[in-house]
This record gives C-alpha cells, sequence and structure tokens, in this order.
C-alpha cells in the first residue's frame, strides 16, 4: 500500500491538467484488502488527481471475501459501480473452476450492496467451462437475471484456455471435461437471446447492459482514450504513448517509482488499434473519427481488406460506420488480424 | 622441381560403409606422414564442408598428397583420393577409382562387412585396384577381428589373415597401414613422354582461378602454357597452372607427368566443361583416343522448389546458379506451378543429394523453400509414337494419349541380422520389390536381393529400413533399366480446385492408399477457414479419398482491456504473420508446410 501511494503521489504530477472520467480499482481482487485501505486510495486519488463530479468509480470484487461492513466503507470512499465476479451460479462449476466462493455468498454479497445503495453493478459470468452444459449455463443466466433488482450489466465470456496457465496444461492431457465446440456455440447463443430478452443490449464482444450503464471505463479502452494505470504491472496509454510498470513485486516494493519502457506508438499502430480496439464495439467505429484522427480516409488505408471482409460477410459498413457482423464477431481475430499494416 | 620417380608414388583411397572410420583413418594418414603440423589439423581434413561434418560423409570426393618415410629409407609419394560414400553418387566413385591404382578396404572390428562395403569393394574390384583390408575400431569392447577377417575371406575372396588390425580413432596400427600402403599397393605406370591422356575425376569452381580439374595423369605430361582439350565437351584452354593437393590448399608445381595426380587450372569459367569421367588431352598432340568409362550424368530425382516467398525467385535462380558451378550433376529449369507461383524444377543424382542441395540453399544462402514431392523420370510411350521422359507429373498427357508408361527399376541389396529378414522382406514387397535371392554370408546374416522401382524408395525407404531392423539393415543399390509399370496419376482436389504442387505419379494399386493418407495429413495441416474445404484424392478425374476441413466457428479473444491491448496485438501480428506464410489457392490459403510434410507418409513406425 505504501509502495502503491508513493508511486500514485510521485506519478501523478504529469497528470495535473487532466480531468479523470473515470476511474477502476481491479487487477483481482482489490476486495480482499483492509476495506481502509480502498478509502485511503480514494482519499489520495482525489487529492492528486481532479476527479469528475460525475465519474465512474468502479471496483472489482471477489463475492466469497465481501462483508457487508467493507460496503458501507466502500461507498462511502466514493465507489459507485462494483463489478462481482460470479462466473457461475453452480457451485459445482466454481469448484472445477478453483474458485473459493459459492453461490450462497454471491447472493448476499449481491444482497447486501443493493442494501447499501449501489445501483450500479457488473456480474460477470463465464460459459464452456469445464461440467459446464447448455441446461446449467442456462440456469446461472436464469438465476441472475431473476435477481431482484437484476444488475445493470453482464458481463459474459467464454472460457479461452491460454498457453501456459494450469488450465492448458490439463487441457493438453484431456483432463478438462469442456464442453464440444457445438455446445459452446449454443451458449453462447443463448447468452445474447436470453440478455436481449431481459432488456440487455451488447455494445461489445462480451459485454452487455442496461441502456446507459455501459462500462464507461472499458468503453474507453476502446476507443483509445488516456488512461494511467498504478500498481503491479499496470499498463497506461497517454498521448498515444503506451507503457507498463514493473511486473515483478520484490522489485516494485523496493522502487515503485521506476519509470517503465515507453512506446510511442507511430500513426500506423494508432491507426490499427483504432481498428482492431474499436472493432470490439458493436457499434463499431465511425469514418468521420477515423479521418479526423488520421488525416486519411477509411478508404485509403483500409479499402482493400475492408472489400474483402464486407463481401465475405464479416464487416458492414453503413452510415459512415464500420462494425463487425455477427458472423465476423465470432471469428473477429481473423478480420482484425487484417487490420494490421506492417 | 625434380622428376619424381614413378616407383615412389602410392594413388589410393579409402573404402568402407558409412561411419566405419573412413574419414578418421584418412586423418591419421595424413597426421603421420607428417607433412602438416597438428595445429594445421582440423579435426577431420578431408570432409571441408560443413554440411557434410555433420552428416558425417564426404559429399565432393577430395584428394591430398602427403610424403612418406618409409622403414626402408625412401621417400614415398601418397596420393590419398577421396571417394563420396553414397549411393547417389557411385559415378562419380567409379571415376575416383579409376584414378587410383590401389584401396584400402576399411571394416569396423565389431560390424563386419556392410551392403556398402560390397558394394564399394566390388566396384574397386571392377576397376582392377589392388585392395588390401584393414580392420578398424580393434579396441571397442565387441570387437571381433578373426571372426572378420574369416568373413572378409569369406565374402569378398582376399586375402585378409595379416591385415592391420587398427584403431583410427586413437591412432593405433597406423604405421602398419602406412607400410602396407608401400607394400601392398603397386606404383603407377604410363609413359611422361607419351601424348597427354589425364582422367578428370573431380572438379571445383573457385572465383579466381576459374575451375579447378581435379585429375590423374595416365599418359604424358601437362604443364603451364600446355593447351589442353576436354575430349567429351571439347573444351579447349590453355594451362594456367599446375599442382598438387596440400592438406586444405592447392600447392602450385612445375609438371605433372604420368603417374601423378593432382590440379589443372585454365580459365575455364564452367564445371560443365569439365564433366567427370572426361579424358584431358594436348590439343597440339592428342592421344588417340579418350580414357574408357565416361558417362553422361544423369539426374534421377526431380523435384520442384519454390521460394517461400515469392519475391526471393532471382535469389533463388542465382543460388542455383553458384551451387551448379561446383555441381554439374545439379540440373535445373524455370517451371510455374499455379498453387506455388515461379520456381524451378531441379534433377538430382538422387534424394541424398536433393536433401543437401536443399539445406544448403536454405542455410548458405538463406533460402525459405517449398519443396513439392520428389519423382523419378518415368517414360511415356504416347500412341502417336512419340517417347517423353517426364520429370513433372503436371506434365503428363491426357490418358487418352497414352499407350504404357515405363518406370526406372533399382537392384537392391540389403543387409540384414537374421531377426529381421521377415519384416524386410515385408518391406520390400510392400514397396512392390521382385525377389531375386537370398545368401548367408555368416550365421546370423543374410544378403537380400530385390529389384525394386526407384519411385518406391527415394521418399522413405531409408528410414523405414532403419526403423524396421532396428537399424541393422545396409543398403545399396544400382540403377537396372525402365520396365513397364501401371502407373496413374494421382491429383489432390482441395475445394474441388487441383492443387498442381501436390499430383504425384503412383502405381495403380498404391494409388488409393496413398490418396487416403495424403488426405488425413493435409486435413491436419490446412487451418480451419470460414467454411468447410473438402479435400480429395482423385485419378483421372474420379474421387478415390476424401475428408473435410471443417469451419471455423469461433476466432475470438473475449477480455480486452487496458492492460491486454500489448498482447492482443501480439496475437493478431502471429496470425497476420501465419497468414503470410500461406499459398492461395482458390480461396483456401494452404501452409506452406503442407506441401512438404506429405512427403513423408510413412507407414509403419
Amino acid at each position: 500500500m505504501d509502495a502503491l501511494k508513493k508511486e500514485i503521489t510521485a506519478k501523478s504530477q504529469k497528470y495535473r491538467a487532466y480531468e479523470v472520467t473515470t476511474v477502476f480499482i481491479g487487477g483481482g481482487t482489490p476486495s480482499i484488502v483492509k476495506p481502509q485501505w480502498i478509502k485511503e486510495l480514494m482519499e489520495l486519488l482525489s487529492v492528486c488527481f481532479t476527479i469528475a463530479e460525475d465519474a465512474e468509480i468502479s471496483m472489482e470484487m471477489n463475492p466469497g471475501t465481501v462483508a457487508e461492513e467493507s460496503l458501507a466503507i466502500y461507498k462511502a470512499a466514493g465507489i459507485n459501480r462494483l463489478s462481482i465476479g460470479l462466473q457461475s451460479a453452480k457451485d459445482e462449476e466454481l469448484a472445477l473452476l478453483g474458485r473459493i466462493h459459492s453461490f450462497e455468498e454471491f447472493l448476499s454479497a449481491y444482497t447486501s450492496a443493493r442494501s447499501m445503495g449501489f445501483f450500479n453493478i457488473n456480474v460477470d459470468l463465464m460459459s464452456a467451462l469445464p461440467g459446464q452444459s447448455l441446461t446449467s449455463y442456462r440456469e446461472s443466466l436464469e438465476r441472475v437475471l431473476s435477481l431482484s433488482p437484476p444488475p445493470e450489466h453482464i458481463s459474459a465470456y467464454s472460457l479461452i484456455v491460454e498457453e501456459g496457465t494450469p488450465f492448458y496444461d490439463a487441457y493438453e492431457k484431456g483432463e478438462l471435461m469442456l464442453p464440444s465446440e457445438e455446445e459452446e456455440r449454443l451458449m453462447y447463443e443463448e447468452t445474447e437471446k436470453m440478455l436481449r430478452e431481459h432488456g440487455f443490449y451488447r455494445y461489445e464482444i462480451s459485454n452487455y447492459a442496461k441502456k446507459g450503464y455501459e462500462c464507461k471505463h472499458n468503453v474507453g479502452y476502446w476507443r483509445r482514450e488516456n488512461y494511467v494505470g498504478f500498481g503491479l504491472g499496470a499498463a497506461s496509454m497517454v498521448e498515444n504513448v503506451r507503457f507498463s510498470g514493473e511486473t515483478d513485486l520484490e522489485a516494485y516494493l523496493a522502487n515503485p517509482l521506476k519509470e517503465a519502457e515507453e512506446t510511442a506508438l507511430s500513426l500506423e499502430e494508432q491507426m490499427e488499434e483504432f481498428m482492431f480496439l474499436g472493432l470490439r464495439l458493436i457499434r463499431g467505429v465511425e469514418e468521420s473519427t477515423f479521418c479526423e484522427l488520421f488525416g486519411k480516409s477509411v478508404e485509403e488505408v483500409y479499402g482493400e481488406v475492408l472489400d474483402k471482409h464486407v463481401k465475405n460477410g464479416l464487416l458492414c459498413r453503413t452510415d459512415g460506420r464500420i462494425y463487425l457482423s455477427h458472423r465476423g464477431i465470432d471469428v473477429s481475430n481473423y478480420v482484425m488480424s487484417d487490420f494490421l499494416l506492417s | 622441381m625434380a622428376v619424381v620417380d614413378q616407383s615412389k608414388i602410392r594413388n589410393f583411397c579409402i573404402v568402407a560403409h558409412i561411419d566405419h572410420g573412413k574419414s578418421t583413418l584418412a586423418d591419421r594418414i595424413i597426421e603421420k606422414t607428417g607433412l602438416l603440423t597438428s595445429r594445421e589439423m582440423q579435426a577431420q581434413v578431408l570432409d571441408n564442408m560443413e554440411l557434410e561434418r555433420e552428416r558425417g560423409i564426404t559429399i565432393k570426393a577430395q584428394s591430398v598428397r602427403t610424403v612418406y618415410r618409409a622403414k626402408d629409407g625412401e621417400e614415398y609419394i601418397f596420393n590419398l583420393i577421396d571417394t563420396p560414400g553414397h549411393v547417389d553418387f557411385n559415378y562419380e566413385v567409379s571415376r575416383s577409382l579409376a584414378a587410383c591404382d590401389g584401396a584400402i578396404l576399411v571394416v569396423d572390428a565389431a560390424q563386419g562387412i556392410e551392403a556398402q562395403t560390397l558394394a564399394n569393394v566390388y566396384l574397386a574390384l571392377d576397376h582392377d585396384l589392388d585392395v588390401f583390408p584393414v580392420i578398424n575400431k580393434i579396441d571397442l569392447p565387441s570387437a571381433d577381428p578373426d571372426r572378420v577377417k574369416d568373413e572378409i575371406e569369406d565374402v569378398i575372396g582376399i586375402e585378409a589373415q595379416d591385415a592391420p588390425l587398427i584403431s583410427a580413432k586413437n591412432g593405433i596400427g597406423i604405421e602398419d597401414v602406412l607400410e602396407a600402403i608401400v607394400e601392398k599397393i603397386p606404383a603407377p605406370k604410363g609413359d611422361p613422354e607419351a601424348p597427354l591422356q589425364a582422367l578428370i575425376f573431380d572438379s571445383v569452381y573457385d572465383p579466381y582461378k576459374g575451375v579447378i580439374i581435379f585429375c590423374r595423369i595416365m599418359e604424358g605430361t601437362v604443364k603451364k602454357g600446355t593447351p589442353i582439350r576436354m575430349m567429351a565437351t571439347g573444351a579447349v584452354e590453355d594451362v594456367v597452372e599446375v599442382g598438387y593437393f596440400g592438406a586444405g590448399q592447392f600447392i602450385p608445381c612445375e609438371e605433372l607427368s604420368a603417374g601423378m595426380v593432382g590440379y589443372i587450372t585454365a580459365s575455364i569459367k564452367n564445371v560443365k566443361d569439365t564433366a567427370v569421367g572426361d579424358t584431358v588431352t594436348d590439343n597440339s598432340r592428342p592421344c588417340a583416343e579418350p580414357l574408357p568409362g565416361y558417362k553422361k550424368v544423369q539426374s534421377m530425382v526431380y523435384c520442384g522448389m519454390y521460394p517461400a516467398d515469392g519475391a526471393k525467385y532471382p535469389d533463388l535462380r542465382d543460388a542455383l546458379e553458384k551451387l551448379q558451378l561446383n555441381d554439374a550433376s545439379l540440373f535445373y529449369e524455370p517451371e510455374t506451378s499455379i498453387a506455388l507461383g515461379f520456381g524451378f524444377r531441379c534433377g538430382f543424382l538422387g534424394l541424398l543429394h536433393l536433401e543437401i542441395i536443399q539445406e544448403r540453399l536454405e542455410r548458405e544462402y538463406n533460402l525459405d523453400l517449398v519443396t513439392t514431392a520428389p519423382g523419378v523420370v518415368y517414360k511415356v510411350y504416347k500412341t502417336n509414337g512419340e517417347v517423353i521422359e517426364l520429370t513433372n507429373p503436371s506434365n503428363l498427357p491426357d490418358p487418352s494419349e497414352i499407350d504404357y508408361m515405363e518406370e526406372p527399376i533399382v537392384s537392391a541389396e540389403i543387409m540384414v541380422t537374421k531377426d529381421f529378414i521377415g519384416s524386410i522382406m515385408e518391406l520390400c514387397q510392400e514397396r512392390r520389390g521382385v525377389y531375386l535371392g537370398m545368401e548367408y554370408i555368416e550365421e546370423n546374416r543374410a544378403l537380400l536381393k530385390y529389384d525394386l522401382p526407384l519411385n518406391e524408395i527415394i521418399y522413405d525407404f531409408f528410414d523405414a529400413l532403419k526403423s524396421r531392423s532396428k537399424g541393422y539393415a545396409s543398403f545399396d543399390y544400382d540403377i537396372k533399366g525402365y520396365e513397364l509399370s501401371k502407373l496413374v496419376k494421382l491429383d489432390i482436389l482441395i475445394n474441388k480446385e487441383e492443387v498442381d504442387a501436390l499430383s504425384f505419379i503412383v502405381h495403380a494399386d498404391s494409388a488409393y492408399e496413398r490418396g487416403r493418407r495424403m488426405c488425413e495429413k493435409l486435413k491436419d495441416e490446412i487451418p480451419r477457414h470460414l467454411f468447410e474445404i473438402p479435400i480429395q484424392a482423385a485419378v483421372g478425374g474420379k474421387v478415390i479419398a476424401r475428408e473435410t476441413v471443417r469451419a471455423m466457428r469461433k476466432d475470438v479473444l473475449a477480455k480486452c482491456y487496458g492492460g491486454d491491448i500489448t498482447r492482443k496485438k501480439k496475437l493478431l501480428e502471429k496470425q497476420k504473420e501465419g497468414k503470410k506464410r500461406m499459398r492461395q489457392v482458390g480461396n483456401v490459403e494452404i501452409p506452406q508446410k503442407a506441401f512438404m510434410s506429405v512427403l513423408k507418409l510413412d507407414d509403419k513406425k
């Protein structure tokens, strides 16, 4: 905490001129630390930065680590949005996933949060989990949607087994009972359908919200707005320069002020990011914005790629917007990789 | 330079099975004859190409001249002529042997005679060389020199009881070998005053000197200024320099006369003009006739070679041109493939030769290559009487125009221990071999004789032989000739489009099996696309096997927040890089390695 405070105090000097519109306390389970620390953190931030009156201030929470008193402190500290990592409403699936919480614990945390006056809550859900079936996944969705009141925002991720994780090793050995590709697709389609029926609209590949409750902070990443990160290995982008902090805990604690290596993005790289990040949003990117930012038309830079993917039905291009089609979302990596220029 | 006394010259080579210690013995001979300090000694002086050292075989024949002071007090000149140790280079071996008067036969004290030993020793005896054996690796625990001596006498029929027992690696018994060279290898003959008659047994290209001809002077004398003529190719030039071979260097001298081995340079620009086996004579005073045995080298195995990056086509052309300067047996001509673009159809002496060239192109010239399945030369007899020598399956005429086809057949000798006779015979049957007979060389080992179609052994026969005999089988072959065969062209269709670079000629009876395996392999190699891709094998338009690459369902990164962006970009870059390495056929992207991996369809492992 001392290291973090030191880092924020020192590094914030540079950003005096900026107004902060969103704050996100995340990176795992910040709810595990003393709630008092969150309060101190928020106090420090409001001293070091100019935080807008109506700023969105989110915090991630693990449902197994939250007590009612803590929620009160968060609320008092200025947190106005909670993101709860439920993942599944099935305890068996949670156990297979190695999560420490139960659905029961989630329920009590959620209810407390509501009663404490949190009116903007996200719940994370995952599909394609080991041991999961279409029926059990549907039940998870139903349980979350029948909360009263239901969350304003739902992030629905499909499990991707990545190389280098313990999951991957188990997967390689055939020990994971993963749903088939067919089932996985059905779950995915079910997510969209059920959430739509319940008044959620999809605004990003994995994110659904009630109108007006999109996560402003995350949208900022996809629209390439400036952000500064603090803490171990935190990433930042300020004025088209990307940098990230020390990733070694010992080293970080010893010197939290170490300046990370910076990558100034070339115009080409900015264009690439503009496209592949912007296309994550369901509404896609505005051709006019591209033109304003880069002084070139999208057509000039990406005409060929756009034609190719409009033709094969993966991209749509209407009313000056470019966005992924329904099918395009499914294979978005395939489409986005074509937007790399070098 | 004083006239060399012919009786003090010994021209010889070493014949051995691979790994029996030929190069090591050569090193010891060079060392003991003392012309070199040990500092000059590379680990293996004769094999000076990097590639050769790694493969443990000698590709290009090289030679060395050393001086030995024998126990009789006289100084002898030893010309050790190195011979390539692989069946692909049999013709080059035969020319090197023709330059010698005798040969040392090296046999491993533990392993005894192998198929290649036999092939080489018979070749040496065919050239009337005096052969004496040495038994190497006598310090191995499993060494059994007495058994090996008996084997040499029984199988080859040469005296072996007083064969030097040596360990080339540890320098044991080398003196005995040197004395035996003086004693048992005859001095050369030939009249220094006769018209020049010299045998070319190798040549290398040097950017400064032009072609350097390696030759054995049979009759007459050659010196600077002699107008020489290559009798087969007709090339005429004046000699610029003559000399002999120091270890790893050329040492000029006044003249080379009958009985000597050395080199000639004459500002010749191309090794094609100095074909191995050709005779060099004095153009102003030519010999009556050339030396016997000259043969035009013919490519036995062909494949297409394409640059992975189409823009590197000129680089590939330049590299082939340079390699050919030193390797007259390498053939190439431009060709175009619908799938692979511009490239070359290349001809080789055999599969090893092919692999060596491929590796050199990749390593020395830094080229990334896509190679199509190697094939042999088929003879296509058309109904209109025309005969085509087919090197590229794509050029096969329409079946209605073909009367019949012939394929090259080899006579193969396989030496194998008793336990594996069954499995090796099975292998030969699978490869359409015709059994000719079997002899027991000793109680536990037999020599199997088969006629085999060349196209059945160029892919993976050697690997299969090794794996099915646990490494105990050895193999050698000779081209026998062409025979009538029921051959068909197997086409591969990817998403209904024929991929020319994947077509090959196969015997009608194995078409189904090969087609099926090709489809299976390609299914694994071709990534999923947005649509389903059928992979089919067809003969004459009729589909005989099919697999399907299912459509890509999803390819999406679920999360991408502030800390994931750099990683996400790397992922996309990797994906894009992958796309670049693809070849577009119709609307399917085929990875380049798919073209190569189908070369190895080995059956039983």
